[in-house]
């Protein structure tokens, strides 16, 4: 993508994201993230992991884990389906360099905007989130990942830490909702 | 200060004095006390009305099975009528009063109905209120209105707010009494993730209400050493004030924590409660065990109560409903009543023990063999009347009166799957079924075992068992010696003989003849018996009355009670708020919105919106001047159709399908040929259902051989995909196609109008060329706009203009639409909403949601001839059934009333004029109407039977709801460019 003058703004309408801090849990807004989704096509899944392993150093992650890697991060969302993510700065056009990786070993589509990311941070998150969604939180580890539903939205839950750094990935349409359900929630376990 | 009804001990804190007030009246209490506890501390003893007769009632329990003791309390919007006293912690400056009476609780004007008792047995409305008809809305009506109910809600929006949570446990334990706290220290020990739920605000249950039933220790030593270590151990989650209300499928208990319930007001940003629902691989019910009265003539007086409450007043808050009792029992339990209170210098007058065995005692009068059979005292109980065995009465004076009939277990949770308890001869009560492979198990009381050794030993069992089925192994610990003394108790569940009212469910009225009444009116199931006389219908669900019931049913039809059977319980166990279940989903955040790119300039502009699913839409665009909707949108459909306009379309529902098959993939899906469609191309596609009727529409822009971008409405976005999904799984796995949504990832714009191609030219980068011939209409393409930025282009229009979507990614919504609003002022371009983008539709006659309404064939649309033979596709086969193909089918039409000055709306008839309007002579319905600033008069879409070959024809558009009945003439349905010249320019 060239220079062009057109600004963007974040999920939440706004030219930079949003910080809040509440006792000890920040949720910030993170634009930061390119997305592209990852569909292998039949039979090619040999194919794919070929491709993608000089790239993401390791496979893919299998059901219900995401993997970090170094610019790079994977999560599983369905039977040979991934999100791919990547710095945004990196890869403004991210679907684009990732289909130039994979040919025709996999369907890509552009995600970026998709979705709105909230990166959750705090010593305990466990309070936070047993008050928005019914993921046994205690029970995830560092690099599980699972979607779930927060207040009716389809939402995609990464553990980094284990009850300390989530991110929280939600319908971007409906960023303003699901920023105010983790803002008053985290007011109310504050 | 603290009342001359307090006594010595108790586990109130006597250095922390409250003050409250009841019916206006300032008191004092203790930390620690409920609002009944202080009130009877201060000789209180009316606190209420019953509900039908307005008999003056008092507290009969000490917990959440009070039937009588409701008040409303605190005040103004936080005013929460029929909460129960029982179980309303004290809290300094704490308010309640009395309710169902008037003008005082003292002096009820509707007493009055106390008098007309034999006019208002069970099923009184039904016989009272049959006639005369015209009674029914205008008299009886309002007067039931008037009378009914309890408390009075405020009026007001609740100013608190309520959340919702979920949490997981190895074992949830569900009451921490003996048995309760035996199991979470067993399964705590064990490393098990437990949750202990307890309702009241100090752990302990019945153990905090008895003396010296641990016999090694005290009682509340054992309860603190157990509570320090549960609370120290970090797999044991304490809930008190937490009640385990509902049990539901696959180990899901629903509860509520009362988060804020004891203090005046909640902290900021704190709720009042939680709603929690609990996933547990395994349960342990300990929820103990309700006392049941024995029914008597007027047993309802103020200080009449349960013989174990008036125990658990003087054991854990110090204090008596009165300094002279009596005790009326058919079991050992009564007399331990007795005898608690005796040795807290309160003067049991005498215990009445209807058996011929019962114990002695030295320190009060015991009489065998007697039943008390009435009482005395308006507002307060002055006197007992009882019968000794010889048959002869006597009267003793007293201020309290104990009852002490049996003990139930709690088995509701265990019933709320539809399981029925058994019935257990040796306690003369139900008890659970057991069975072993439940996720839920029962302990304690709850099970039917009564001695305080048996609870705690039973309890830790039960923990043992259930981590056994999850392969956690658990040690048994060492608990406390206790009492385990048997259950001693003579089955007598009410008092025959008297003319008067005994009483069985006090908070709906109900009494022993009421019973009787119904079985004579036929009766005979109890479930029927319940609904008839309301009994156990009210918001304590019959706890201490429903056994009695069944007693007196059984006892008519000369059967045993178990034959009788039971009533169902059901979730809540005890009542829960409406607003707890709401939780955080009220006002304007009841659900999720959804915003558009350009939301917020739209806002900026004052833009009217509208909810559209949970997307909020603009749907008019008021300048200064406007005063009326009309206005904007006539202004908004003229500009489009003079120049140039733009409405933001990123609600429409956007999927993306790649793959090999993905042609063959959407040949299948619609209804038309997409298989030759060229890349670079777009296409109108129609989707029809199974039974091949329509389902949705929109287009499909080919990028690539191997990739396509298709559209859905916005209403159907969802269904569609999860519908294509489904097609993709399970009917087509064989073919190698992907779908994801990308709804949210594109902002699109339609810009329409003949202006459209001169502003899109200012933004699209030069090497695109977007003239007629290079993107000509339903051209589609990837192409970059204001200097680089990556954008899709499709030559579609939806207003019947030259038209442009543009769609960028999401985050450049917004600058888009500033950028084409700046670079649109040379041709006066306009925003335009919702509602002109309806009127632009209407004019073209193309069909939207109100005509895809799941009623609708292609036929009907117009469309027959989309339903390709050539190919197979969903719908095909049943689209061509001879019902669906008949020739005198609905078919669109466009509908022109004959004075142009009459208003057209949708969902008015249409009728043949000179023809009745009924429904026999039905020809159609009008689906869609607006005012078409361009014909300059209303205009109309109707399916009209055979409208293909009417036009011309005038016909009858009927509106019975608002006596419309107009002349309009049929048409087509196109108003504008019926040849598409304009779209094409």
């Amino acid at each position: 993508m060239s220079d062009h003058p057109l600004a963007p703004l974040t999920a939440l309408a706004r030219d930079t994201p949003v910080v809040e801090k509440i006792g000890g849990i920040t949720i910030t807004e993170n634009p930061d993230l390119a997305i592209a989704s990852l569909a292998v096509r039949h039979g090619r899944e040999l194919d794919l992991q070929t491709l993608l392993t000089p790239v993401l150093g390791e496979d893919l992650p299998g059901p219900g884990r995401a993997a970090f890697l170094e610019d790079t991060a994977a999560i599983w969302t369905g039977i040979g389906q991934w999100f791919l993510m990547s710095p945004v700065a990196k890869h403004p056009d991210y679907a684009w360099d990732m289909k130039y990786i994979v040919k025709d070993t996999a369907s890509v589509t552009e995600q970026t905007d998709g979705w709105v990311i909230f990166d959750v941070i705090g010593d305990s998150l466990s309070p936070l989130l047993e008050r928005i969604c019914n993921l046994n939180v205690n029970a995830m580890s560092d690099g599980d990942a699972t979607r779930c539903l927060i207040e009716h939205l389809g939402c995609l839950i990464i553990c980094r830490e284990s009850g300390r750094n989530i991110s929280i990935f939600g319908p971007r349409s409906s960023a303003a909702s699901l920023h105010h359900i983790l803002v008053t929630a985290a007011k109310s376990v504050a | 200060m603290s009342g001359i009804n307090r006594l010595d001990g108790g586990q109130i804190d006597r250095n922390n004095v409250l003050t409250f007030s009841f019916d206006g009246k300032r008191y004092s209490g203790f930390g620690g006390d409920t609002l009944v506890s202080a009130l009877l501390a201060n000789n209180v003893r009316l606190m209420g009305r019953s509900f039908k007769y307005h008999r003056p009632r008092g507290v009969f329990t000490a917990g959440s099975e009070e039937p009588n003791a409701l008040v409303e309390l605190r005040s103004g919007a936080r005013r929460e009528p029929n909460s129960r006293a029982t179980v309303a912690e004290l809290y300094e400056g704490l308010t309640a009063q009395s309710q169902n009476r008037f003008p005082s609780l003292r002096f009820d004007a509707l007493a009055f109905n106390d008098t007309l008792a034999s006019f208002l047995s069970s099923g009184f409305y039904y016989k009272t209120f049959m006639w005369p008809v015209a009674f029914w809305e205008k008299v009886y009506e309002p007067f039931i209105r008037r009378a009914a109910g309890l408390g009075r809600l405020s009026g007001e929006e609740d100013p608190d707010t309520y959340d919702k949570g979920f949490l997981h446990c190895d074992l949830l334990i569900v009451g921490a009494g003996p048995s309760g706290l035996a199991a979470a220290l067993t399964a705590g020990r064990a490393g098990a993730e437990v949750i202990l739920a307890e309702e009241d605000f100090a752990l302990g249950g019945r153990l905090l209400a008895e003396s010296g039933i641990l016999t090694d220790r005290l009682a509340s030593d054992w309860i603190e050493e157990v509570t320090a270590e549960l609370v120290a151990l970090p797999n044991v989650r304490l809930m008190t004030r937490t009640t385990v209300f509902g049990q539901y499928d696959h180990g899901i208990f629903g509860a509520v924590e009362r988060v804020s319930d004891h203090i005046p007001e909640p902290q900021p940003n704190k709720p009042r409660q939680i709603l929690w629902r609990i996933y547990s691989k395994r349960a342990l019910l300990n929820a103990g065990a309700t006392e049941r009265p024995i029914p008597f003539e007027n047993n309802d007086r103020p200080g009449i109560m349960l013989a174990g409450a008036m125990r658990a007043y003087a054991n854990r808050w110090a204090v008596t409903a009165a300094r002279n009792v009596v005790v009326f029992t058919n079991n050992d339990d009564g007399h331990r009543t007795a005898r608690d209170l005796s040795e807290k210098g309160v003067d049991v007058a005498a215990v009445v023990d209807c058996r011929h065995n019962a114990p002695t005692s030295a320190d009060f009068e015991v009489i065998e063999g007697a039943e008390v059979i009435g009482s005395r005292g308006r507002l307060g109980l002055k006197a007992v009347k009882m019968r000794f065995k010889d048959g002869s009465e006597r009267e003793i004076a007293c201020g309290a009166l104990g009852v002490a009939g049996g003990w139930n277990p709690n088995v509701h949770l265990t019933c709320h799957k539809r399981g029925r308890p058994e019935w257990n001869g040796d306690i003369s009560a139900f008890i659970p079924v057991k069975s072993e492979d439940s996720a839920l198990r029962v302990a304690g009381a709850a099970a039917g075992i009564f001695s305080t050794h048996g609870a705690l030993q039973s309890g830790a069992q039960g923990a043992i068992d259930a981590l056994n089925d999850l392969g956690i192994s658990a040690r048994f610990p060492a608990l406390p010696e206790a009492e385990d003394a048997p259950v001693n108790i003579a089955p007598f569940w009410y008092v025959k003989g008297g003319t008067g009212r005994a009483w069985l469910d006090l908070q709906n009225d109900v009494t022993i003849k009421d019973i009787n009444l119904a079985h004579q009116e036929g009766f005979r199931s109890v479930e029927h018996v319940k609904r008839y006389t309301t009994l156990g219908m009210a918001t304590d669900q019959g706890k201490t009355a429903n056994i009695g019931a069944l007693a007196v049913l059984a006892d008519i039809e000369g059967k045993s009670i178990p034959e009788v059977g039971t009533t169902i319980f059901r979730p809540p166990y005890t009542p829960v708020s409406i607003g707890t279940f709401a939780g955080r989903s009220r006002g304007k955040e009841f659900r999720p919105y959804r915003l558009t790119p350009s939301h917020k300039w739209a806002a900026e502009q004052d833009a009217v919106f509208v909810e559209v699913g949970n997307w909020l839409r603009a749907q008019w665009f008021p300048l200064k001047g406007e005063t009326h909707w009309r206005q904007s949108v006539d202004r908004e459909v003229i500009a489009v159709r003079k120049s140039v306009g733009i409405c933001d379309v990123t609600t429409l529902g956007k999927i993306d399908v790649q793959g090999a098959d993905a042609a063959e993939f959407l040949n299948h899906i619609y209804c038309n040929g997409f298989a030759k469609l060229p890349v670079g191309k777009t296409r109108y596609g129609l989707i029809l259902r199974e039974d091949g009727m329509a389902m949705d529409d929109g287009t499909a822009a080919r990028l690539a051989e191997d990739h396509f971008v298709i559209t859905t409405t916005t209403a159907n976005a969802v269904s569609a995909f999860r519908h294509m999904e489904f097609c993709r799984q399970c009917l087509w796995p064989g073919l190698d196609v992907q779908l994801i949504s990308t709804t949210e990832a594109w902002a699109q714009f339609s810009v329409a109008g003949p202006n459209a191609r001169k502003l899109m030219q200012k933004i699209v980068d030069t090497d695109h060329d977007i003239t007629n011939e290079g993107f000509p209409y339903m051209a589609c393409g990837e192409i970059t706009i204001c200097g680089g930025l990556r954008a899709r282009l499709f030559r579609i229009s939806f207003s019947g203009e030259l038209a442009y979507e543009i769609a960028v990614p999401t985050r450049y919504g917004d600058a888009l639409i500033r950028r084409l609003i700046e670079a649109g002022k040379e041709f006066d371009v306009v925003p335009y909403g919702t509602e002109a983008l309806g009127v632009l539709r209407i004019e073209k006659g193309h069909a939207a949601g109100n005509e895809l309404n799941g009623q609708s064939t292609a036929a009907m649309l117009g469309m027959g001839r989309m339903v390709s033979q050539k190919k197979d596709s969903i719908g095909r086969v049943l689209a061509g059934r001879p019902y669906l193909q008949r020739v005198d089918d609905y078919r669109l039409i466009g509908l022109l009333p004959v004075n142009l000055d009459s208003v057209i709306l949708a969902g008015a008839h249409l009728m043949n004029v000179g023809m009745e309007s009924c429904a026999a002579n039905d020809q159609g319905w009008v689906t869609s109407a607006a005012y078409s600033p361009h014909i300059g008069s209303s205009i109309a879409l109707a399916f009209l039977k055979k409208g293909d070959q009417r036009h011309g024809d005038v016909i009858r558009i009927v509106n019975p709801l608002s006596d419309g009945d107009i002349e309009a003439k049929v048409t087509s349905p196109h108003f504008i460019d019926p040849e598409g010249e304009r779209l094409r320019v």
